[in-house]
């Protein structure tokens, strides 16, 4: 197990890898921000927080349709459902290396980001707290889309769709968890830890999903 | 060549009344066989018969409409899926084309692990074994179709699986590397393996045992 999670972490970082994509356009969505809405600095930190988190959101579900479709193409995805492992855990395996690989480098680049929408010290640590708990769930949830359209050929924004409701609790409670520091009468830690709950729900439920999902697509 | 070090076991690959669905159609209809240890199956038939749909059944990634798969061998657990003791080489050849050569076999060396019958060699006598050992540095993506294909086929020596399932394993090879292959799987079969391939070429195997199949109307002379 850990051969596939070092495996993954290397196809991240080399050519085709999804691991700079993801933080390129993140930057491009976040950095147009303060172009359109014009220099009202009281507005831009107003919004920033959720603007970072909507970014982060954009971000994450744009490599997450490659998860299963690579393995699939190349015929790897065959041995992995052969092997005596659960198949849970390989694809717990697989969903840590894609966070690892393509969800920190989002959460690290989070702070550059906040200082272009104006946001002060508390709300940066917070917007990139929120975001390390909170994108291991965007994750474990788009495994699940990733292994339902892992058949279709062109399944990347099909895979997007699906999985957006499910994710809107998580942009719900980070951006209000993020909110709740900075500003004095809501309290931080109901959010926050209702984000917690959240990611700790689909990091069992997301990964029993699609390795339903990836058992009954067989072909 | 290579030694894989095994104890002759009481192995049996079984299927029974194996019939399979691709849409609205029976592509083959009660498939039977049983193979133990040393044995060896070819399919052979036109494209289209089913044979690939078979090889996928039996290795467990597409389910059955009726009948079953069984494995049985001294060391197996009672619930282990005869998926479990089999290796599968399909059209696609399970390698990465962004890592080297080696980083992929020492991959599946590592994430197949090995069965309790027997051992797989470590990734560079895989490769020297299907006689290109020094170009296991470079990516995968760099060599051409015939050595993909060899690269594909080290992979089953890494790891040690009792049964050997290949579809078309010699598809884009020349002359020299069919041989290769063929003694390779006469190593496997000696060692007690159990071999299942799917065939349009010959591959040289003295007593092989041969399944014709024929497409939507059943399989024809293959009861065994």
């Amino acid at each position: 197990m850990t051969a596939l999670l070092l495996r993954d972490l290397k196809l991240s970082v080399r050519a085709g890898g999804g691991a700079l994509i993801g933080v390129l356009f993140f930057m491009t969505v976040v950095a147009v921000i303060p172009f359109a809405v014009g220099p009202d600095l009281n507005l831009l930190s107003r919004i920033g927080p959720a603007i970072v988190w909507i970014g982060a959101l954009l971000s994450a579900l744009l490599g997450l349709d490659r998860l299963f479709q690579t393995e699939r193409e190349d015929g790897s995805l065959d041995l992995l459902l052969m092997q005596e492992h659960p198949l849970v855990l390989t694809v717990l395996v697989k969903c840590l290396a894609h966070w690892l690989g393509n969800g920190l480098p989002l959460v690290i680049a989070s702070p550059l980001l906040g200082l272009f929408m104006n946001m002060d010290e508390v709300a940066i640590g917070a917007t990139m707290l929120t975001l390390l708990v909170g994108t291991p769930a965007l994750t474990f949830i788009g495994a699940v889309g990733a292994a339902v359209a892992v058949a279709l050929p062109r399944g990347g924004l099909l895979v997007s769709i699906l999985v957006l409701p499910l994710a809107i609790p998580v942009l719900i409670f980070g951006v209000s968890a993020s909110y709740a520091a900075v500003e004095d009468p809501a309290p931080f830690m109901p959010p926050f830890l209702i984000l917690v709950a959240i990611t700790m729900f689909f990091a069992v439920l997301g990964p029993l999903g699609a390795a339903l999902a990836l058992r009954n697509a067989g072909d | 060549m290579i030694k894989i070090l095994m104890k002759v076991s009481r192995m049996r690959l079984v299927a029974e009344n194996l019939s399979a669905r691709r849409g609205e159609d029976l592509i083959f209809t009660d498939v039977s066989f049983d193979l133990g240890a040393g044995e060896s199956l070819v399919l052979t038939g036109r494209n289209g018969s089913g044979k690939s749909t078979l090889l996928r059944v039996v290795a467990g990634l597409l389910r059955p409409e009726t009948g079953r798969v069984t494995w049985t061998s001294d060391s197996a657990d009672s619930g282990m899926r005869a998926a479990e003791a089999c290796h599968y080489l399909g059209h696609r050849n399970a390698m990465k084309a962004e890592l080297t050569v080696f980083e992929n076999l020492a991959f599946w060396k590592d994430f197949l692990g090995d069965t309790q019958d027997g051992k797989g060699i470590p990734p560079g006598e895989a490769a020297d074994a299907v006689g290109l050992g020094g170009i296991v540095h470079l990516p995968f993506g760099y060599l051409s179709a015939g050595q993909q294909r060899r690269m594909a086929f080290a992979k089953l020596l890494v790891a040690y699986r009792p049964v050997w399932i290949l579809d078309e394993p010699t598809a884009a090879l020349d002359v020299s590397a069919e041989g290769v292959f063929t003694e390779l799987i006469k190593a496997h079969l000696a060692a007690g393996g159990i071999l299942l391939a799917a065939t349009h070429q010959p591959l040289g195997l003295e007593n092989a045992k041969e399944l014709r199949m024929t497409g939507f109307a059943g399989v024809g002379e293959g009861r065994w």
